[in-house]
């Protein structure tokens, strides 16, 4: 069982956002980067397959800022094997290019299973699962919450509105988008990191000029104009709770 | 080529989903600017009298009962045979566990644009615009809609449900079905668990998010929604560790409530929790995150630590309620 796990570097939500000078794209300067927090999730799914059922985990990004650590952490969990797509990679990318991308170098890799994040945020142009899925002619099912192999199928929970589940059946090779994996992501200490930093490999791939089409132009980035903030309680804790005691009374909750 | 809108209507197990009538009301908007009509494509099996009030001008109804239920493939393929005989201008869909996936494996194999996280649409001078909201809601992205032929994955927010409904049935023609799949199968439906509480009938809600850092930490907001007479809620990372069971999400893949107070706690108000609260009649956010989206729709907020106010907040009630 190889299974393949194509992540994406995104903006850190916490970090404040900026948008560059162009006004159409967020200033690449400024922002920090990590690991799509779906994309965790199928890193963590694709190695609990292979603690029960044995075989390989390939992770995949690309060269952006920190990508190392990311892949250095995906080894200390139990990747087998790290590439790095390298070159091209600038502000432009978009999901189409990335997936047409990701395509050509996973084909030779010949996987029963490819494992995405189900979206990041920063998916304007549609998350990458479908988008793989076609360029490599596999079936695709997203919004997975659970996933068991057996006989060249994958047994999958795909989660719609309210808490209903389906249970479907995918022949393999497949990919699925991953909304949670059937654990919370490991958590792996710093030291195992250092170390797979030390016994690990990253191979490098380069890959051909990006094509974009797919995706949509942007005119215009901006944050959005909000109708009505919150009115903000200022003091101490307990000024704010006495002031919030007198919102439930005026609200009649209290 | 057209000028037509098309929406796919997305239903699961008899009923319509809102997003549908949030599809139509945007799909209204490009079409009076592209001077086409608006078409609902409705994809079951027995799905006779559904999707009667969709505020479509006709409404094609492909039914197969190998549409019965949503199998990805099928649908997909069912769909690429009917796009690309129609080819209308653009084609929307719920960026949901349903459009989500058709979307983008239809843009692959019919080669056609796609826009998603899309929240509204407007037209400019003969133009079609998407507005797209990015990055958790942080960030807006506006451009023109990609033609001749162009793909758009929904989230709800910029129209109202109402806007997209009609009062009496629209015009219907069946289309024969090219539904053909055979990769995915269903094996059952797993129905979601029934809990001690049904928060989406809770008058005070007490929610925790992330920033409630370890399953212990729970207590406290336990303790203060007992004080107040409601219950503890949560969004999908609580639930997903186990603190909390499924029963109490809040979002996108849990429930839509509407309490008379929502209590947020150290929750930022992604999308896909923010638009299930939004009926809330009184939301009050604790974040020490001035920026984070939710109070964007918070009535009141403070950017306390959380853990400095739910103790002093909890005393303060029990106090009140002596
Ligand atoms: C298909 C799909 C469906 C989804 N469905 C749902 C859903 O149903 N429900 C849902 O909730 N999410 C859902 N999500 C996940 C959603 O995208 C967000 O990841 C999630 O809502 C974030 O939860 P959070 O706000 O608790 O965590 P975070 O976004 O990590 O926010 C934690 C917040 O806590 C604040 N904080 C930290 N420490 C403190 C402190 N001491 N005091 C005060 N504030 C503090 C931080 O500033 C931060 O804003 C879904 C995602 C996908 C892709």
């Amino acid at each position: 069982m190889h299974i393949v796990v194509p992540v994406k570097l995104v903006p850190d939500l916490v970090e404040e956002l900026v948008i560059d000078a162009s006004g159409c794209a967020l200033d690449p300067d400024t922002l920090r980067l990590q690991l799509n927090e779906f994309d965790g999730h199928a890193i963590e799914q694709a190695i609990l397959l292979k603690e029960r059922g044995g075989g390989q985990v390939t992770v995949i990004a690309p060269d952006l800022e920190g990508v190392d650590d990311v892949l250095y952490t995906a080894a200390a969990k139990g990747a087998d094997r790290l590439i790095k797509l390298c070159d091209h990679f600038g502000q432009a990318v978009n999901n189409h290019a990335m997936a047409r991308a990701v395509a050509e170098v996973i084909k030779p890799l010949q996987p029963d299973l490819v494992l995405t994040g189900v979206q990041s945020h920063s998916d304007l142009d549609g998350s990458i699962g479908p988008l793989l899925a076609g360029y490599l002619a596999m079936p695709y099912v997203g919004y997975i919450a659970g996933v068991t192999l057996s006989d060249g199928r994958a047994t999958v929970r795909k989660e719609y509105p309210g808490g209903l589940v389906a249970e479907l059946e995918v022949t393999l090779p497949a990919v699925l988008g991953i909304q949670a994996a059937d654990q919370p992501p490991r958590y792996v200490a710093f030291s195992r990191i250092r170390q797979a930093m030390k016994s690990a490999t990253i191979e490098e791939q380069t890959v051909a000029a990006l094509d974009t089409s797919g995706g949509p132009a942007v005119a215009r980035m901006y944050k959005p104009e909000v109708a009505a903030r919150a009115t903000m309680l200022d003091g101490k804790p307990d000024e704010v709770a006495d002031q919030l005691v007198a919102l439930f009374r005026e609200l009649g909750v209290l | 080529m057209s000028q037509d809108i098309y929406v796919v209507i997305e239903h699961l197990r008899g009923q319509v989903a809102d997003i549908s009538y949030v599809l139509c009301a945007a799909a209204r908007q490009l079409a009076a600017a592209s001077g086409g009509q608006v078409v609902g494509v409705l994809l079951g099996h027995n799905v006779q009298g559904l999707a009667q009030d969709v505020a479509v001008d006709r409404l094609l109804v492909m039914d197969d009962p190998q549409l019965a239920d949503f199998i990805p493939d099928r649908y997909q393929q069912a769909l690429a045979g009917l796009l690309s005989a129609q080819a209308p201008r653009v084609t929307l869909f719920g960026d949901t566990s349903i459009g989500a996936e058709l979307a983008g494996g239809l843009s692959v194999q019919l080669g056609w644009p796609l826009v998603s996280y899309c929240r509204s649409v407007r037209a400019d001078d003969g133009r079609l615009l998407y507005i797209s909201q990015l990055c958790g809601g942080k960030v807006m992205a506006e451009g023109e809609i990609p033609a001749p032929h162009a793909l758009l994955a929904m989230v709800p927010g910029g129209f109202q449900a109402e806007q997209g409904k009609r009062t009496s049935p629209p015009p219907v023609e069946t289309v024969a079905s090219a539904a053909v799949g055979g990769r995915i199968t269903l094996k059952q439906y797993i129905e979601p668990e029934s809990g001690d509480v049904d928060i989406s009938k809770e008058a005070i809600l007490v929610s925790v998010g992330r920033g409630i850092q370890n399953a212990d930490n729970i207590e406290m907001v336990q303790e203060l929604a007992a004080a107040l007479g409601g219950v503890v809620s949560a969004s999908r990372p609580v639930v997903d560790q186990g603190w909390l069971p499924t029963t109490r999400l809040v979002g996108k893949s849990g429930k839509r409530v509407k309490p008379r107070l929502y209590l947020a706690l150290g929750i930022s108000g992604a999308p896909e929790h923010a638009e299930a609260i939004t009926d809330s009649q009184t939301i009050i956010a604790v974040n020490t995150d001035a920026s984070a989206p939710i109070f964007d729709i918070a009535r009141y907020g403070t950017t306390l630590d959380l853990f400095d106010l739910v103790p002093a907040l909890t005393e303060k009630v029990r106090q009140a309620k002596q």
